[in-house]
């Protein structure tokens, strides 16, 4: 009885920690990590919440020529820009487009790549052969200047256009990754035996490869959508991303283009680019933590 | 190694043949023209209809593409409706200009990584090392707009170190000593921000190769000889460590030319990044296709370079 326990007890000892223990491991030890990710989630949580049930777009899109290039001060917490619109009230509903614009693409992109992926590497053959041409293209040709050609082209353009524009260009990454890690797993002894057993193939790829391949997945995910903040925010600073009377992160930097604004009203454009700076760092972060969480070799808890 | 390299050129071609395929259907999609820039109440439309005729805006597409590409293969890249002038000799112009930048930008480059990358590795798990770390993350997560602005406001506006527009000061006479040196005073700022976002992958790849050599067979055979290992690091490490260090000048080339458009718009550079989005804003079809063929041949050559070079210092590597 007593060896009995004994093992069960060390059974439970050796297990190696699962995905979500490891995760959380790295973030008690890495405090910076921690914050940032508290950080992430409060901010997109509050900018979500504020821009959907609290601010008014129309209100706060009205011009008022009287509060123009307003200080920040107690009417305008943040001040306010060239038509007397509060620059608070822009960034946080600019931070909410701008954030669901890169969460869509990434899911998007996500979802396709690592299906494609997937499929490529388990099946390989042709489909995979005519897939990896394709990505080799894509990953030669100026995209930026793509996309800035393909927005000017859509006669009536929202933001699901840039969405799919986006991600037309944002797939290749992901896939290239999981294929090459689900064609070293389709190698494996476990899938031959699945194989064997006469089971589904896109059983032994769903239900068996990819949960093997989840940790890579999270931190893919993870530095693509900072990847994607990035693109959004910059083409609609450059006037190319979400049209100019919607509010976007980008576009309120892009007040900085004028000189004089860049230089005396600070305030239109500073808080924006901190924005994105601050944003980009915590997810690249939150990124990187998952990554060593993923590596056993760099790994601190 | 010709085989492959002559291999890789001819793979090119039907890329860059689907590249101009692409761009020049999205061209003609582009609402407007560049005549509907000029139509006001006074022109006669039939005036438009015949700038349009002799354009020959009014063929079929995959006609105008056959002009296009043509043209293209001989050399002639059309005529600019904005600026009414050869594209070749426009771009040849804002071509020389980025050109420059790219230069400093590349050297600059260098000059930070290398030793910050060779630092990190020889002292790994210092403070200096973790400083260094931590400063190549930042550097990789910045957005290339949000650093070129806030240094434009720090050292344009407010230090005034730097001139805040344009590649050359007005009234100096080209070809000067003092021309130059200007010209060289106006790439900095920019070029810096190049730099300063560029240095991520060199110094990761330069640390983390240094930290794998120090457990290496020679270097233990090298320090059991004697050889202080201030010596080991300068005369054994650095230089198996650095050749590869080269590769990386291809990939450059290609974040070069992306960074271009958003660095050459913030510093009002007047460069091929600037051009192609005033062509975009003024539909100015021959331009930006032109443009885009040239990025997409560059970056292609970038990768390929990259390769050769690679395959050149380390003998392991064998492109197929």
């Amino acid at each position: 009885m007593v060896s009995v326990t004994n093992d069960k007890d060390s059974n439970k000892v050796s297990s190696p920690p699962t995905g979500f223990q490891v995760i959380f491991r790295e973030f008690i030890k890495d405090k910076l990590a921690l914050v940032s990710l508290i950080s992430i989630v409060l901010v997109t949580a509050f900018v979500f919440y504020m821009a959907y049930f609290v601010i008014d777009l129309n209100e706060l899109m009205r011009v008022s020529l009287r509060d123009k290039f307003a200080e920040p001060g107690e009417k305008f917490i943040l001040g306010a820009d060239q038509g007397g619109r509060d620059i608070f009230g822009q960034l946080v509903v600019g931070a909410k487009n701008s954030l669901e614009i890169a969460i869509a693409v990434t899911v998007i992109t996500g979802i396709f790549g690592i299906v494609v992926g997937l499929i490529c590497g388990y099946f390989g053959g042709w489909i995979d052969n005519v897939i990896m041409r394709i990505i080799d293209f894509f990953i030669t040709i100026p995209s930026l200047m793509l996309i800035i050609v393909f927005i000017t082209v859509i006669p009536k353009y929202t933001q699901w256009h840039l969405i799919l524009i986006i991600s037309l260009f944002g797939w290749t990454g992901i896939t290239r990754l999981v294929r090459s890690k689900a064609l070293s797993e389709s190698k494996r002894d476990y899938v031959n035996a699945s194989k064997t057993l006469g089971t589904n193939d896109f059983v032994i790829i769903f239900r068996e490869i990819m949960p093997n391949l989840s940790s890579i997945l999270i931190v893919e995910t993870t530095l693509n959508f900072a990847g994607n903040v990035g693109i959004e925010t910059g083409l609609s600073y450059l006037g190319f991303g979400l049209p100019p009377d919607v509010p976007s992160l980008g576009n309120l930097v892009a007040y900085a283009n004028n000189p004089k604004v860049l230089q005396e009203y600070w305030w239109c454009w500073a808080p924006a680019a901190l924005f994105i700076l601050i944003m980009m760092l915590a997810i690249n972060y939150v990124g990187q933590a998952f990554r060593r969480a993923a590596d056993a070799k760099q790994r601190l808890g | 190694m010709w085989k492959t390299v002559v291999r890789r050129v001819l793979i090119m071609i039907p890329q860059l043949f689907v590249l101009s395929l692409i761009v020049f259907i999205l061209a003609k999609f582009m609402p407007g023209d560049p005549f509907s820039g000029l139509i006001t109440p006074e022109t006669d439309p039939a005036r438009i209809e015949e700038l349009r005729e002799k354009a020959g805006l009014n063929d079929p597409w995959y006609q105008q593409y056959a002009r296009w590409i043509g043209n293209l293969v001989q050399g002639d890249l059309g005529k600019s409706y904005t600026f009414q002038r050869s594209v070749g000799d426009l771009i040849g112009e804002k071509a020389l200009n980025t050109l420059w930048l790219s230069l400093v930008s590349v050297i600059l480059l260098y000059l930070i990584a290398i030793p910050l990358g060779i630092l990190a590795g020889r002292y790994n798990n210092s403070k200096l090392d973790k400083t260094i770390v931590l400063y190549s993350f930042i550097s990789y997560a910045i957005p290339t707009f949000v650093l070129g602005l806030l240094f434009l406001y720090l050292f344009g506006y407010k230090l005034q170190w730097f001139p805040t527009v344009g590649s050359v000061s007005v009234g100096l006479d080209p070809g000067t000593f003092s021309w130059y040196i200007d010209k060289i005073y106006h790439l900095i700022l920019p070029a810096f921000v190049f730099a300063v976002l560029g240095t991520t992958g060199v110094i990761q790849y330069l640390r983390s190769e240094i930290i794998d050599a120090k457990a290496l067979d020679y270097v233990r055979t090298a320090r059991s000889k004697g050889i202080p290992m201030r010596k080991v690091y300068s005369k054994h490490i650095f230089r198996n460590s650095l050749l590869p260090i080269a590769a990386f000048l291809g990939f450059t080339i290609t974040g070069l030319l992306s960074g271009s458009v958003f660095i050459e718009t913030i510093f009002g550079y007047p460069g091929m990044g600037q051009l192609f989005i005033s062509s975009v804003l003024s539909r100015d079809y021959s331009v930006i296709t032109a443009l885009v063929m040239l990025f997409g041949f560059l970056a292609l050559l970038g990768s390929l370079l990259s390769d050769i070079i690679m395959s050149i210092v380390d003998p392991r590597i064998r492109i197929e």
